[in-house]
């Protein structure tokens, strides 16, 4: 870290990732702070991983057209950055004629956005679209072109990618100032560490708002709005072959039953407003909310699956469509805020939209000449036949030692995630999922333990779950003066 | 590709996986373990406290000593130890079973044999399968794996603790804890009852003074970064009592919460899976529903003892003798729990020989009685002392006891607990 940078962005979720991937295609010095120890571990690593489908926001808005640009982006993403990514197709349930009349507006909606192959489905063509939809079910709406991804591992890959093509990349760089001289801005990190930007993309979600309030930009107001969530066993009968939606409320896209990108099955979110961005604390009440809301659409869905449940904090804004603006306060200020559903499916749009906002604001744009879209693909021990891990193996042994074996990593795909500066449980677990099986890393939280400590050196007292505070061991048996950790 | 051609596979080199395999080498059949660890034993190897072996070798041995009497004899033996090596898949062909494996040494291999014996013992539930709500910090810890931390690892999980759940795994980690320097502030148990055994309960909490709370849940647990503390809230007949919630400070939450028998490997085999003990339903030879795969130990069904692991292992080996020696098929007949019963394994029983059966209560009383009925009529009567879900019952049928005559195919044997 060095010199001037020409863009930096703030926050390294799906948006900033993504922003500064597209950016690194052109000939700029861009640097990408994140006041985590690692990439995506805010808003994006609790996100549902949907592709939405285009027909849930009108034509009108902003949200809508960046949403059906980006759905249509990710299969060219997918052959670049090799993260997982199905279009299953979404379905939207009515149960009643009032539900079926969400629906034809939604339907309407799709129309009006160009959605891809939407449909309205009486009774029987959305049972056979889906015979585990509760039989009940009126009718409602089809759209093939949603899907699934994994969101974090999405995030991870663009970064990866922006890194190879020499974004750098500052973790554990916390915004607290900023000083502004003629031309530039200087951003300071909790830490002490600064560094000189010309230009900066306000990319920090849940706390957009307070870094627009460093730079005595726009006033605006960032809620967290909560959505909690249960994953279940890659073996329950509830997981469907498309995301199921119910009708929608004027909040939220309802409680869905979701067959993740590596199939397991997600139900939920809650949709609850909270003061506090730190409070992804999880409760009794939402779970039987969730429960009964899920099995309203799939009867098979059940709590004896559960293996975990985790909540996240979607970014709200005042009005009903996403904040992406050049600062009109600040020079060389772009606002990128409010970026709640369908976010993730707008990405790569967003940052196409950022990208012309900053040419248009005068930013000089030139393409780079070497700039490589693809990263290196890591195969991975469960997607590979038989006789190709008899090949891994042979090339890399490290390919033949299960590690994780509810999802069946291997410890070559946790050395990958490690030497791609993952160093933390969380980091490995979202880059690989080993941990994030039916055992919740019961057997195998300490051989990553050690795979980390081996490969960077640092000692099994240094290790955390997700940095700062989070440690997982304080001292060695035996050492009974306490060390004060707190 | 490596291609292994042998009479038996036994995955597993665990307790149960050792047991089998000797009793099958025993009888002159060939037969491989695969062992997913680097070394024998399994969990054994991290359970150094003393109390195993008491009845298979009538010494308190702690958990590696009892594994290496199993090690000795399996190297002692020319039983092939394939560590290391995960099976993924288990497929059925016309000359018996081909089992694939994985290993960093030998790539794959293909195990082609005539029978397979599932030992792969059991995993923690977690904290995601009790449904714990709160903040997700680090420092929340199944006891299993704070066990590995400690004895193996050599780690501290953490300095002040509160323990979920009375299993014996979580008694055995509050006197370990206590032991290496921590401070064990409570175990929480959701029951009226304690789950583990009552030899744990006075050696391991009461001895150390470590309050347990019966019938309490953790109904919340706090802490951003590592676990800052919990909530922990009484029960009356299942509801919760909020008002009399209580706080306890701690940096570490224990979870010792119940075992499942890890059995994907026999999911995806297509085995009937009981849902009562989550193991495989089997036949009075140890036999799951495809035919020439076995199971024993943990993977069956939860033992509270090592010991009883043993002896139901080396059964199993003799039952895979005699499977691949014997041309006919054994008549068989229904076995199934009555009253006051979780389960009885095996599901079936046979009437030319003895039938030891296992079960566990669903009640806790001081004096019961096993009740035995076959088709409704009630054929014999035992005392039991003392009965409480956490401790498993074993009953022998003798062979003089059933006259095939009074059997026909429908015939049912039912065994209820009267207290």
């Amino acid at each position: 870290m060095s010199g001037l940078f020409d863009v930096t962005i703030i926050g390294a979720g799906v948006i900033g990732s993504a922003i500064a991937r597209k950016l690194s295609s052109y000939d700029l010095k861009i640097a990408l702070v994140e006041k985590e120890c690692d990439v995506s571990f805010g808003v994006s690593k609790a996100n549902s991983g949907i592709i939405h489908g285009g027909f849930h926001h009108d034509s009108t808005t902003l949200k809508s057209r960046l949403e059906v640009k980006g759905n249509l982006m990710f299969d060219q993403l997918k052959e670049e950055l090799h993260f997982p990514f199905h279009r299953c197709g979404i379905l939207v349930a009515a149960f009643n004629n009032d539900e079926m009349r969400t629906v034809e507006k939604l339907y309407q909606n799709g129309v009006n956005n160009k959605a891809i192959g939407i449909e309205l489905c009486n009774h029987e063509r959305i049972l056979n679209l889906e015979p585990k939809l509760n039989r009940d079910v009126v009718g409602g709406l089809y759209a093939p072109g949603g899907g699934i991804i994994e969101p974090y591992r999405f995030v991870f890959s663009l970064v990866e990618s922006a890194k190879k093509n020499g974004v750098e990349l500052l973790t554990d760089f916390k915004v607290t100032g900023r000083v502004e001289t003629d031309d530039r801005y200087r951003l300071e990190s909790a830490d002490g560490r600064s560094i000189e930007s010309k230009w900066v993309v306000n990319a920090a979600g849940l706390y957009s708002d307070e870094i627009s309030r460093i730079f005595e930009a726009e006033d605006f107001t960032i809620t967290p709005r909560k959505g909690e969530e249960f994953l279940l066993d890659r073996n329950a009968s509830a997981f469907t072959s498309k995301v199921i939606f119910p009708a929608p409320s004027h909040v939220s896209k309802g409680m869905l039953v979701i067959p993740t990108a590596e199939g397991t099955t997600m139900v939920g979110p809650t949709a609850q407003m909270v003061d506090d961005k730190q409070d992804a604390s999880t409760s009794k009440a939402n779970f039987q909310a969730i429960f009964s809301s899920a099995r309203r659409l799939v009867p098979a869905v059940s709590e004896r699956d559960i293996i975990t449940s985790f909540t996240g904090l979607r970014p709200t804004i005042e009005g009903d469509d996403f904040y992406i603006e050049a600062s009109s306060i600040k020079p060389r200020f772009v606002q990128v805020a409010g970026i709640q559903s369908p976010g993730l499916t707008a990405a790569p749009a967003i940052a196409d939209h950022v990208k012309d906002i900053l040419k248009v604001e005068g930013l000089s744009l030139s393409e780079k000449p070497g700039y490589d879209p693809y990263i290196e693909d890591v195969p991975r021990f469960r997607n590979s036949s038989k006789e190709e891990l008899d090949a891994l193996i042979a090339e890399n042994p490290a390919y033949g030692e299960v590690i994780c074996r509810c999802e069946n990593i291997s410890e070559a795909e946790i050395v990958a995630a490690v030497r791609q500066g993952h160093d933390t449980l969380d980091g490995v677990k979202f880059y690989t999922r080993a941990m994030m099986g039916r055992c919740q890393g019961g057997f195998c939280t300490h051989k990553i333990m050690k795979i980390i400590s081996r490969e960077t050196g640092m000692s099994m007292d240094e290790l955390t779950k997700r940095g700062g505070g989070s440690w997982l061991v304080n001292k060695k048996v035996g050492d009974f003066a306490l060390r004060d950790r707190a | 590709m490596k291609t292994i051609k042998r009479d038996v596979l036994v995955i597993g080199g665990g307790s149960a996986g050792m047991a089998a395999a000797a009793e099958i080498r025993g009888r002159n059949h060939t037969v491989a373990i695969v062992e997913r660890d680097n070394l024998l034993g399994g969990i054994l190897n991290q359970c150094i406290h003393n109390g195993f072996g008491l009845h298979r070798f009538k010494e308190e041995l702690t958990g590696p000593e009892y594994a290496e009497r199993y090690t000795e004899i399996i190297e002692d033996s020319d039983i092939e130890v394939f560590t290391g090596t995960t099976v993924t898949e288990i497929e059925k062909n016309d000359e018996g079973k081909k089992v694939y494996a994985f290993s960093a040494h030998h790539g794959m291999i293909v195990f082609q044999v005539r029978a397979v014996v599932l030992a792969m013992g059991c995993r923690e539930r977690n904290r995601g399968n009790i449904g714990t709500p709160g903040t997700r910090p680090a420092g929340v810890y199944t006891a299993g794996l704070a066990q590995r931390l400690v004895n193996m690892e050599g780690l501290m999980p953490g300095s002040k603790c509160v323990i979920v759940g009375s299993g014996d795994i979580g008694l055995i980690m509050a006197r370990r804890m206590s032991w290496v320097g921590a401070d064990v502030r409570a175990v929480v148990e959701i029951q009226p009852y304690p789950a583990g055994l009552t030899r744990n309960i006075v050696q391991c909490l009461n001895d150390f003074n470590i309050p347990l709370h019966l019938s309490h849940v953790v109904s919340k647990i706090y802490g951003k970064d590592r676990v800052e503390g919990v909530d922990i809230t009484p029960l009356r007949d299942g509801i919760e009592l909020t008002e009399e919630t209580f706080h306890i400070e701690c940096d570490t939450l224990l979870l010792s919460v119940g075992l499942i028998p890890d059995n994907e490997i026999a999911r995806k085999a297509g085995i009937d899976i009981n849902p009562e003990t989550n193991g495989p339903l089997v036949d009075s030879s140890l036999m799951t529903s495809v035919r020439g795969i076995f199971a024993c130990g943990n993977v069956l069904h939860v033992h509270d003892l090592v010991d009883y692991v043993s002896e139901e292992s080396h059964r199993c080996g003799a039952f895979v003798c005699d499977y691949l020696e014997s041309q006919s098929e054994e008549r068989q007949f229904r076995m199934i729990p009555g009253s006051n019963l979780k389960y009885v394994i095996p599901n079936r029983f046979r009437a030319d020989r003895d039938n030891h059966f296992y079960m566990r209560s669903l009640i806790v009383r001081n004096h019961a009685e096993l009740v035995l009925t076959l088709d409704g009529k009630e054929m014999g009567r035992k005392k039991l002392r003392h009965i409480q879900p956490s401790e498993m019952i074993s009953f022998t049928l003798k062979e003089k006891d059933l006259q095939l005559s009074d059997l026909n195919n429908d015939s049912t044997l039912e065994i209820s607990l009267v207290g």
